[in-house]
């Protein structure tokens, strides 16, 4: 009875389906590509001695989808959508190279000046800088949403479509190119072996559960996406709950922004962050929130970025190439919205239900 | 005095339900040729159901229509429309931007050389109006009229696509002034004039009486019969939409409270004037410490506008209210949970519960809302005061961690309830807090008011069971047309309460 109750409990938590997608996966790895689980030492000149590996490559790779998943995670929750990340990467990412660059406010620019490993800006103001651009578009888009009433989708089309501009404004229409050491380290360096940005995640992921979970914001959240006239009712003010999800959806796009311009040692306007949006909605809606709003784990989205990673990195061992990735992917999300369909529920629910009463007689 | 064959439509033995409650139970309706034909009941009569099965949006498990004589089978809306059924819904289903002459032909527009003939469409709407005696410019967009006009290109419409011989008006004068109502009723003579029949779905009383032939009564999924409006008082009209009869009503035990007010305190709450354009006219109302006010009136009557208005949930446009001899300012249920006061809504699906949350969570929801997000309940004292409620009003769960959308109607109410009271308000609205739960539980509840009257908190109890408010209240006032009809002491009877809500003093 109690193992019976135990395996109810493991499959009801929301964790459960990420896990198993991720399992998946990597035993498909395990039996079909044997050098997949590979884990070296690597003793970096710049970096110093770390582990590397397509595990790792996981993770470092996927740290900004992780990022953005969060974010996105508390505004799906609200039964919004955030579908500016992908663009707030962009202006993240072009404000910290515009400030790195060191020709900043010198009027002859030259190749020795661009790639002089420089910068006339502090370090803390860029990522300051990085930050408060990204918050500012989070809020921008809360504002639409909470308080000028805009539909969600619509709302965050708008900074989609015009974000890029913008962050092409910032940088002049150039793709620029980041030469300065420092600023590489968040999508590079490594701390104990492991990689920095992995560090940040946890960071920024602890950071929201504190907020959600030791606060009432996650029951305020909750109330909201469910029934948010009851929330209102119940003396709720779903606007401030709104605006505030919005606003750390764009936080964490601007840190998934450092990261990647940081990673890449560039800022493209158009290509940096692509599809994140659709990415990390698809990364939540694996953690198992709903789009309608409600329940949510942060935990589960993260997972599920990672599984949209190890994917990713899958496909890349066997030589899928990057072009043909996005079909792939297709397949993907596909077999993630059948398995969460009704459809399939209702069939796994009738096979548990033959197999025993491993359901719980209270659900 | 009209023959049978008279009937354009005869529908027998309906039935329908859905899961766990009978919506319409074997009811019959018959239609004459060129009648306006009311068709009055509570929430949850049936009203809407019955419609629905006319329409096609619904079948029905049992029963038949027949439409002149013949059986039919409403398969769906489009379908009731080839056969002449057309509605007109309360919320005016055209598009605003477009012009009015567009509006009334859209999707038959007469053509010529493949495009839009302009001159005849605007010709054929204005003589469409000119048959009701409408005469405005048909080329001017639907938005630039009134709701009323709105209303009658909506029923020219629905006359024009589908050459009905029966329309369905669904509280089409919810949105409408006397002057426009009057206008509207001018309309379903003329339609009456020419052998169309009317459906006529409303809650005004006077509307009835002014413009319609026959009542057809609903209470509850079952038909309480139909009856000539002449034939029917308004008094007997109400006692049956409520399901009493008058001499029933008499005899309603006085097992009100009892215990006597505080002679002279002061008033916790007081109104003056206070009232919102459209809902509901100013109104004074004062309420004391351990008093129970009660607030009859039929569904419409502003009741419910009232209620609102007190929790802030809608803003005034004019009057004061007074909490504790402060006046409040700002209007919102989280500035009134500051107050203390607390309103247990009527609609306990969409305003009350959060249905993926747990029972635990939908208790401590306004209490922690009023603390503010940052200090969160801990979790064991969540756990305590969602306990102690669940067993004070003897919820049904095995758990305080279930989801709320598992229990039952009943039981979620006493969950909503639980909401409130774990705010200790000082002032509670309970608006229809006993509907759609079984008598023991009603009992309970009953109870449990009386018990927060007791300790000295004040409360506003509406419910549409006349029984039940001269049981509990030491005042009632009655609500009608949106405005205070009279206020009566403790040994008011049910059958004052009906006159006054049939509008004769």
């Amino acid at each position: 009875m109690t193992r019976q109750k135990l395996l109810a409990r493991v499959r009801e938590s929301r964790l459960f389906w990420p896990l198993t997608a991720l399992a998946v996966i990597l035993l498909f790895d395990a039996l079909f590509a044997p050098g997949f689980f590979r884990i070296g030492i690597i003793d970096d000149p710049v970096y110093g001695p770390h582990l590397y590996g397509n595990l790792i490559d996981v993770l470092n790779n996927g740290a900004p989808l992780m990022l953005v998943s969060i974010g996105m995670t508390l505004v799906i929750a609200t039964s919004g959508v955030d579908l500016s990340v992908g663009a707030v990467i962009a202006i993240s990412a072009a404000m910290g190279a515009v400030l790195i660059n060191p020709a900043l406010g010198d009027r002859l620019i030259t190749n020795d000046i661009l790639t002089a490993d420089t910068t006339n800006t502090p370090l803390p103001l860029i990522i300051l800088a990085d930050l408060a651009a990204g918050t500012l578009c989070g809020l921008w888009n809360g504002f639409l949403v909470s308080r000028a009433r805009i539909q969600p989708m619509v709302a965050t089309l708008i900074l989609m479509v015009a974000g890029r501009g913008i962050a092409q404004l910032i940088t002049n229409g150039q793709i620029m190119t980041i030469y300065y050491t420092p600023y590489f380290w968040f999508g590079n360096g490594f701390i104990l072996g492991l990689p920095v940005s992995i560090y940040i995640v946890a960071g920024v992921a602890l950071l929201a559960w504190v907020l959600v979970r030791k606060t009432a914001l996650g029951l305020f959240i909750e109330s909201t996406g469910v029934n948010a006239r009851a929330a209102y009712y119940a003396g709720l003010d779903e606007r401030n709950i709104k605006l505030l999800a919005y606003t750390f959806c764009g936080f964490t796009g601007a840190i998934a922004g450092l990261i990647l311009s940081s990673y890449v040692h560039s800022s493209d306007a158009n290509n940096i962050g692509a599809n994140y949006e659709l990415d990390a909605i698809l990364a939540v809606v694996m953690g198992g929130t709903l789009m309608s709003g409600g329940r949510f784990s942060i935990v589960a989205s993260i997972i599920g970025a990672m599984v949209i990673w190890a994917f990713t990195i899958t496909m890349y061992t066997f030589g899928v190439p990057a072009d043909a990735l996005t079909a792939a992917k297709a397949v993907l999300v596909l077999l993630v919205i059948l398995l969460y369909s009704e459809f399939s529920q209702r069939l796994l629910g009738r096979w548990s239900l033959r197999k025993g009463p491993s359901h719980d007689a209270a659900h | 005095m009209l023959e049978p064959t008279d009937a354009i439509l005869r529908m027998s033995r309906i039935s329908k339900s859905f899961p766990g409650v009978a919506a319409l139970e074997d009811v019959d309706f018959t239609l004459r040729r060129g009648e306006i034909h009311a068709l009055m009941g509570e929430n949850g009569a049936g009203k809407s159901t019955l419609i629905k099965v006319l329409t096609g949006v619904e079948h029905p498990e049992h029963g038949t229509i027949e439409l002149d004589g013949r059986v039919v089978q409403v398969r769906s809306p489009q379908h009731s429309q080839a056969l002449g059924i057309s509605t007109v819904y309360q919320e005016i289903n055209l598009c605003t931007n477009i012009s009015v002459a567009e509006n009334i032909l859209l999707g038959n527009e007469p053509q010529r050389f493949g495009t839009i003939d302009w001159r005849r469409l605007n010709a054929l709407a204005a003589r469409a109006l000119k048959r009701l005696d409408i005469d405005i410019d048909v080329a001017r967009p639907l938005g630039n009229y009134s709701l009323a006009i709105q209303q009658m290109v909506a029923i020219v419409r629905a006359l024009e696509i589908a050459s009905a011989k029966i329309l369905i008006l669904d509280e089409p004068t919810s949105s409408l002034d006397a002057n426009e109502t009057s206008l509207l009723f001018d309309v379903m003579r003329k339609l009456r004039a020419t052998g169309i029949a009317i459906v006529f779905v409303t809650h005004f009383l006077d509307q009835v009486y002014q413009v319609s032939d026959r009542i057809t009564v609903l209470r509850n999924g079952r038909l309480v019969g139909t009856y000539e409006t002449g034939a029917l008082p308004r008094v007997e009209l109400i006692a049956k939409m409520l399901g009493r009869s008058l001499a029933d009503l008499e005899t309603v035990s006085k097992a009100r409270a009892q215990h006597e007010l505080p002679a002279a305190e002061a008033p916790t709450l007081k109104a003056a004037g206070l009232g919102h354009k459209g809902t509901l006219e100013p109104i004074d109302l004062e309420l004391r410490p351990g008093e129970v006010i009660g607030l009859a009136g039929l569904l419409g009557s502003g009741r419910s506008e009232l209620a609102r208005l007190l929790f802030g949930v809608d803003t005034p446009d004019a009057g004061t209210l007074t909490v504790d001899g402060r006046p409040v300012t700002r209007f919102s249920p989280n500035e009134s949970l500051r107050h203390g006061v607390a309103l247990c809504p009527e609609d306990r699906k969409v305003e009350g519960i959060v249905k993926d949350l747990t029972i635990r969570e939908n208790i401590i929801l306004a209490l922690q809302a009023r603390q503010g997000w940052a200090r969160y309940l801990p979790e064991a004292r969540q756990y305590e005061i969602a306990e102690a409620y669940v067993k004070l009003l003897g919820i049904v769960t095995p758990s305080v961690d279930q989801l709320v959308g598992n229990l039952s109607g009943g039981n979620q109410q006493k969950v909503i309830l639980a909401r409130w009271l774990a705010t200790s308000p000082r002032i509670l609205i309970l608006d229809e807090p006993t509907r759609g739960i079984d008598v023991g539980a009603k009992a309970e509840i009953q109870k449990l008011v009386l018990d927060l009257a007791e300790e000295g908190k004040s409360i506003v109890f509406i419910s549409s069971e006349l029984e039940e408010v001269l049981r509990i209240s030491q005042r009632v006032i009655v609500m009608r047309d949106q405005r205070k009809a009279a206020e009566y002491g403790k040994d008011v009877t049910a059958q004052t309460i009906i006159h006054t809500m049939a509008g004769h003093q």
